[in-house]
């Protein structure tokens, strides 16, 4: 902050002063957060207790470091102007690309892909982070535009940006996140109001890659995707026709959500998850170990607790004071909408397995910190918008 | 503006765009969250007990634990059919090397060990051919019969190579070593021919209703006594229930099962009789070898005439039994049943049907006595020829008998006197399409159907008749057309050429009854069939059903259940006609001038028998004998032929003696007859 406050941040101040900054915190976004923490610690304490001999623990004790520190991080994004990012929206767009060129040359391998670089403390996937970068860039790109929202060119450029990082992340590869990219890029461009006929002809053209990619281009002897991500996608169509191999993982999720019944199995019971027939049980398959363990009743309250979300959010794309957090909203909108119901939808059989984590669920630092990030965002936006209303207020009374 | 407004009022302003997109993304979010909730609600509301079910049965693994089948013993206790415990090398796919060279590397030091040839060779895994080792081979088969199970790649392993293996356990993963049943046949050669063999079960016979309720990879009789009692022997394979992770890997025990051995089969066999018939057998191939005859092979049978059950049953050549207890290479099996073996694996007794010969008199003599074509004491002048229009038939040697009745017709077996028999109860052929008296006392007898006795591969023979006769002209018509018209297509369909009848097209005449009086023409029966027939006589009319199983019993011994199968039916023969016969039977062996005097004049017992010498074109005859003792302990009739061994008496008879000497106690002594009758 500079030095010699402005009026308008003095009477920022003096509010902040007299109500505490807490009180300008959405309570219900901070409820829904909180109560997921709780239901994903719960739910990772179980699952995990066997995974690693000796420190049943092991899994419980990192992802409750990564809540605290994620919480902290969050709250101090709170008392921070999300607008100033505006000004960095180069330095964040190069940081977006240089992260995922890095994490291409140096990072590790796991299962065959290369998604993490390795830090002294964690493994960091520059890909979960980038969603947010991608998120604030994007934004800022599109004020910079938004007088000349209507032209066809102002649209493609804008898709361009985002598309360039998407296809790195899928490189990696990374289809899942590649597509949270795409997805934020058109929940950006549909809020700041790009015209119906063009986003209508962007999704005309994702169409017609998909069906090169997946249909044309093996025809003709171009290998676009990995052959295990084709079975994923194709694969979910029909569950049961080869249970051991490329639909395993999805038949193993509908057994354990549909044998948790009404009030589940219990963790001890839970034979689906203890005994490993459910794959990645603590990360991709988090929301299957909720279903199993506690039946409807709990996974019904996992998905009440994300409703309540979702709806803070579009609240907070309203509260925005400016054109920037609307944008910055719908695109933290987009990103936990696709996750969420792409992730659950996996579990249920009703998607493909794309690898995509379920926010504030899923064990891993990266997409913890990532979406603690985003709500720190969301809170600061709606911070500001409060401010901005209250001292709307007052400015007139002041002049 | 002036004054405070209240806060709610404050809202900045948002354009009429904004509001509408948001609306539409909140109605999505809306209509995905009611997708995911009802998606929710179908899998663990509505189908939760079907996804349960599929739980519980994804984290339990049954083990199965081999249960020993149960023993055949002989009607005295003594084991014929016993279990040796024995080593299998199992393979177990999925957890063999990934990488193709380090796979490759441990199935080669596996062939070495095993005595395996590492060499590619051309493999057939179901429709795909692939040229690799012996013994990948094996697994490659195994897996694509039965995915995802173990696959045993060698039984019976030597003690050294079993130790080789367990000791180097971790050089060989996926390699296991687990033990298993095998047969074992103390006595080898005896009885081989009746036990059948056991293996795996097919997956066809899995939908039979005999094999109801076992389940894939189970042991299971595959014929013989094996088959027909799988049901009591198979016994109850154990099962180790064992809760799996995702891996396989067992996490801890749920509950067991133990194995429960199957029941014990007590056969009606007495392994004395049976060992001393085989030998008697050999005895009588002996014989007819020395007379110049070029026998190779023969069977006999011996039943209790009272209840059919079979005390004894051969067949020559026979083989040790212990060559099926495990897997048998291509060539062992040509050295022991390939070119020259003369069928080892065949049991003349029961599937192989041949002409009787003179045995078959005494069902002439029924079908005439019950007819009333003659009487007991109807004397034929027999001018030692018989003429049938142009042909002229003889007796044996020409020898003329002068006037006979029935009685010394069949102790000196006087063909003249049947043939007219056979003449006389010829029937029209248009009245009578399925033949007179002797066709119907012929069936009666039990002949031209199986006996039905509990092992697999029974034949039941031929009885001619005019319509039979009809039917098989018809077929060589056909097959002779075939073979003028398309002859390439004529020799696939018929491999043997023309052989339903003997080409002349001729119909049903006086002469086929005439043969047919005498055992001879296109009449076929089994020894077993004959033996049946003569147990008839013995026991007054009674047509056993006759059986090898006696009892099923626990392994303590005790009853589960007894085998006494109903008779096929009973046929009456008046008493005196009935006499008569066995008059005649017991003249012919043990009065002077009899056909068998010779062989049992001088046996200690009661004995009643008839030789028969079977006539073939290009081919020596064949010897055959059936006699029975109507013992009130312990009577026994016995049926032996001797194929290509001359007269009756000549080789059979002396065998039947050596096991009627057997079963009564007798010193054995080998007789040979001298009577050249028929």
């Amino acid at each position: 902050m500079s030095a010699t406050p402005t009026p308008i941040q003095r009477s920022v101040e003096q509010i902040t002063a007299r109500r505490g900054p807490r009180l300008l915190l959405d309570p219900w976004l901070l409820l829904a957060t909180l109560g997921l923490i709780a239901c994903s610690l719960v739910t990772i304490k179980g699952a995990t207790r066997n995974d690693i001999p000796g420190s049943p623990l092991y899994f419980f004790e990192r992802q409750a470091g990564y809540a605290v520190v994620g919480v902290l991080l969050m709250l101090a994004l709170t008392r921070f102007d999300y607008s100033r990012l505006r000004e960095f929206k180069l330095p964040v767009y190069g940081a977006l690309i240089g992260l995922n060129l890095l994490v291409l040359g140096l990072g590790s391998v796991a299962r065959g892909s290369r998604r993490w670089i390795s830090l002294p403390f964690f493994q960091f996937q520059p890909s979960e982070l980038g969603k947010l970068l991608l998120i604030v860039a994007l934004s800022a790109f599109v004020v910079d535009r938004v007088r000349r929202l209507d032209e066809r060119e102002t649209t493609a450029r804008l898709m361009l940006l985002a598309l360039g990082p998407a296809a790195l992340v899928m490189i990696q590869p990374d289809l899942g996140s590649a597509l949270v990219y795409v997805t934020v890029a058109l929940a950006i461009l549909f809020v700041a109001g790009t015209p119906g006929r063009h986003l209508g002809g962007l999704i005309g053209l994702f169409a017609v890659a998909t069906v090169l990619v997946l249909a044309v281009a093996p025809a003709a002897g171009v290998h676009v995707l990995q052959p295990y991500q084709v079975e994923r996608l194709t694969g979910f169509v029909n569950p049961s026709h080869d249970p051991r191999n490329a639909t395993y993982q999805v038949n193993q999720s509908l057994i354990a959500i549909g044998s948790g019944e009404k009030t589940g199995r219990g963790v001890a019971h839970a034979t689906q998850t203890g005994l490993n027939f459910l794959p990645e049980h603590h990360t991709d398959f988090v929301f299957s170990v909720v279903g199993e363990t506690y039946g409807f009743a709990g996974a019904a309250l996992v998905l009440s607790l994300y409703a309540l979300l979702i709806w803070r959010t579009l609240r907070i794309v309203t509260l925005a004071k400016n054109l920037f957090g609307a944008l910055i909203a719908g695109g933290v909108l987009a990103m936990l909408m696709y996750q969420v119901f792409v992730n659950v939808g996996m579990t249920i059989g009703i998607m493909p397995i794309t690898g995509v984590t379920l926010p504030l669920m899923s064990f891993g630092g990266a997409s913890y910190l990532t979406t603690f990030l985003a709500l720190g965002l969301l809170q600061s936006i709606h911070v500001q918008g409060r401010i901005a209303q209250t001292s709307k207020g007052r400015a007139l009374v002041l002049s | 503006m002036t004054g405070l407004t209240p806060p709610d009022d404050r809202r900045a302003p948002i354009t009429p765009q904004l509001a509408l997109r948001v609306a539409i993304l909140g109605g999505i979010a809306l209509a995905l969250f009611a997708i995911v909730f009802f998606r929710l609600w179908f899998l663990q509301v509505l189908s939760g007990d079907q996804y349960l079910a599929q739980a519980s049965t994804n984290r339990v693994r049954d083990v199965v634990v081999q249960a020993p089948r149960g023993e055949m013993i002989d009607r005295h206790g003594t084991p014929l059919v016993e279990n040796r415990r024995a080593v299998a090398v199992v393979v177990s796919p999925p957890k063999l090397p990934q990488a193709p060279a380090a796979r490759r590397r441990e199935l080669t030091t596996l062939s070495g060990v095993l005595g395996m040839s590492p060499r590619p060779r051309r493999c057939r895994v179901g429709t795909e051919v692939v040229r690799v080792m012996e013994l990948d081979c094996l697994v490659r088969r195994g897996v694509w019969n039965l995915p995802y199970a173990d696959v045993t790649v060698k039984i019976d392993l030597a003690r050294d190579v079993g130790f080789v293996l367990a000791e180097r356990a971790q050089q060989f993963p996926g390699v296991s070593i687990e033990p298993v049943f095998l047969r074992s046949y103390p006595y080898k050669t005896v009885g081989a021919q009746l036990f059948g063999t056991v293996g795996q079960v097919g997956g066809g016979q899995l939908k039979q209703q005999h094999f109801r309720g076992v389940r894939g990879g189970t042991i299971v009789g595959q014929s013989g006594l094996e088959y027909t009692y799988d049901r009591y022997l198979r016994g109850r394979d154990g099962a180790t229930r064992v809760q799996v992770d995702a891996l396989g890997e067992a996490k801890g025990y749920l509950r067991s099962r133990a194995p429960a051995q199957g029941a014990n089969l007590r056969l009606s066999l007495d392994l004395g009789l049976q060992t001393a018939g085989q030998a008697a057998l050999a005895k009588g191939i002996e014989l007819a070898n020395g007379n110049g005859n070029p026998s190779q092979g023969g069977a006999f049978v011996a039943l209790d005439p009272r209840n059919g059950e079979v005390l004894a049953m051969g067949s020559a050549p026979s083989y040790d039994a212990n060559l099926f207890a495990r897997p048998l290479s291509q060539h062992a099996y040509d050295v022991n049943f390939g070119d020259g073996t003369n069928h080892p694996l065949i049991n003349r007794a029961i599937s192989a049907a041949y002409p009787v010969g003179s045995t078959f008199k005494i069902v002439t003599a029924t079908a005439a006595l019950v007819a009333g074509i003659i009487t007991p004491g109807t004397v034929y002048d027999d001018t030692g020829t018989f003429r049938e229009g142009a042909l002229v038939r003889r007796n044996a040697g020409g020898v003329s008998y002068g006037p006979v009745s029935l009685r010394q017709a069949l102790q000196v077996s006087v063909d003249t006197f049947f043939y007219d028999l056979g003449a006389r109860l010829n029937a029209d052929p248009t009245t009578h399409p399925n033949g007179g008296a002797l066709q119907d006392w012929a069936r009666r007898y039990g002949f031209g159907n199986p006996t039905g006795i509990d092992l697999g591969g029974e034949v039941g023979g031929i009885i001619p008749t005019p319509r039979w006769r009809d039917s098989r002209n018809r077929l060589q018509a056909r097959c002779v057309r075939a073979f003028q018209k398309r002859p390439r297509a004529a020799r696939r369909a018929y491999p043997s050429g023309c052989v339903f009848a003997d080409g002349t097209n001729r119909s049903w005449s006086e002469g086929d009854n005439t043969s047919l009086a005498v055992g001879q023409g296109d009449f076929l029966a089994t020894p077993l069939q004959l033996a049946v027939a003569y147990a008839a006589i013995e026991n007054g009319g009674t047509v056993v059903r006759p059986h090898v199983g006696l009892q099923i019993t626990d392994p303590a011994g005790r009853v589960l259940q007894q085998i006494a199968p109903r008779p096929a039916r009973r046929v009456a023969i008046p008493d005196t006609d009935l006499q008569a016969i066995r008059d005649g039977l017991h003249a012919a062996a043990q009065e002077s001038g009899g056909t068998s005097f010779d062989v049992m004049g001088t046996f200690p017992k009661p004995v009643y028998g008839k030789t028969g010498t079977a006539q073939f074109t290009g081919r020596a005859d064949q010897s055959w004998y059936v006699a029975y003792v109507p013992d009130p302990v312990r009577p026994i009739v016995v049926a032996c032929t001797v194929e290509s061994g001359g007269f009756g008496a000549e080789a059979a008879a002396p065998a039947v003696r050596l096991i009627l000497s057997q079963w009564f106690g007798v010193r054995k002594q080998v007789i040979a007859g001298s009577s050249h009758t028929l």
